[in-house]
């Protein structure tokens, strides 16, 4: 089965990263942005979507810093 | 004192960290994918791109087999020392709280900085005295120390913050100007700047080899 992670900085965490671009897209043109945040996207291909979770919590994401959801692909 | 300095792929500072606990005693590398540490008294987990950073700075090497015997050891008492990428990978594998994130300017910072020392009753500062001023390069992007306001206030309550960065030189953004850090129990510390790079006076500093120094005093259990 085919599953998307969707890793995000906590909020409440600076984000210089997501700064950067929320500051560079007044630039070209781009008003209202905000809230910007870059995190990350984990695309797998697994055989039981119920360990998935387990898998973020171990190593694809770090609790601590990081918010993670689990995405089924339709 | 016999240190032991694990080599990664993506190590880059493993060879400084062995000729500097050389300075104090024997050293030798371990390699990533060893489980067997051959009987050294201290691990030294040395800066560099451990597993190319892929994922997040110290995920995948904190994984590899030498951790997990690193892990044992540190939790029968241990020392282990992680220096930048070594920092980060002790975040990883839990033995430290708390952990690294990108600096706050978004760039590599690479300069000197001066440290104060903030406790001196650790295995890795006795050789320091309180308040000292270290001077120590630091290089990294990802050196923002975080951790939860609750766990910090713990931090502080149990002397585990025992390097902050002096007024005006924090490079990263780090919380309380933290540079370096043990475990509760004493006996695992990580730290940003590269003390390995600072133990000759022809660099420019040798105030680095204070925590090598306090190390390779610990008594070696027979």
């Amino acid at each position: 089965m085919k599953v998307s992670v969707l890793i995000r900085p906590k909020e409440g965490i600076l984000d210089p990263q997501g700064q950067a671009v929320e500051r560079a897209l007044p630039a070209l043109g781009f008003q209202g942005v905000t809230h910007v945040r870059v995190g990350r996207l984990v695309e797998l291909e697994v055989a039981d979507v119920a360990e998935v979770g387990a898998m973020c919590e171990k190593l694809l994401a770090n609790p601590l810093i990081e918010d993670y959801e689990v995405i089924p692909a339709p | 004192m016999r240190f032991g300095v694990i080599r990664f792929p993506g190590s880059c500072d493993e060879t400084d960290a062995l000729l500097a606990c050389r300075r104090y005693g024997d050293a030798e590398l371990l390699w990533h994918g060893d489980r067997d540490l051959k009987g050294v008294d201290a691990v030294v987990v040395p800066g560099g791109f451990s597993y190319g950073d892929y994922l997040r700075v110290g995920a995948i090497a904190r994984f590899s087999p030498v951790m997990e015997s690193v892990i044992e050891f540190a939790a029968s008492g241990g020392h282990v020392l992680g220096i930048c990428n070594g920092f980060q990978v002790l975040c990883e594998a839990r033995l430290l709280p708390g952990a690294l994130l990108p600096n706050h300017g978004r760039r590599f910072v690479c300069r000197q900085v001066d440290l104060e020392v903030a406790n001196v009753n650790t295995p890795f500062t006795s050789a320091c005295q309180p308040g000292q001023l270290l001077s120590i390069p630091v290089k990294h992007f990802t050196g923002r120390f975080h951790a939860p306001d609750e766990v910090l206030e713990g931090m502080e309550a149990h002397g585990q913050i025992i390097l902050r960065y002096a007024e005006g030189n924090n490079p990263n953004g780090s919380e309380r100007d933290i540079a370096g850090v043990t475990n509760e129990a004493g006996n695992v510390m990580g730290l940003m700047p590269h003390p390995e790079h600072a133990v000759d006076p022809l660099t420019g500093s040798a105030d680095g080899g204070l925590l090598f120094e306090s190390l390779s005093r610990q008594t070696v259990p027979a």
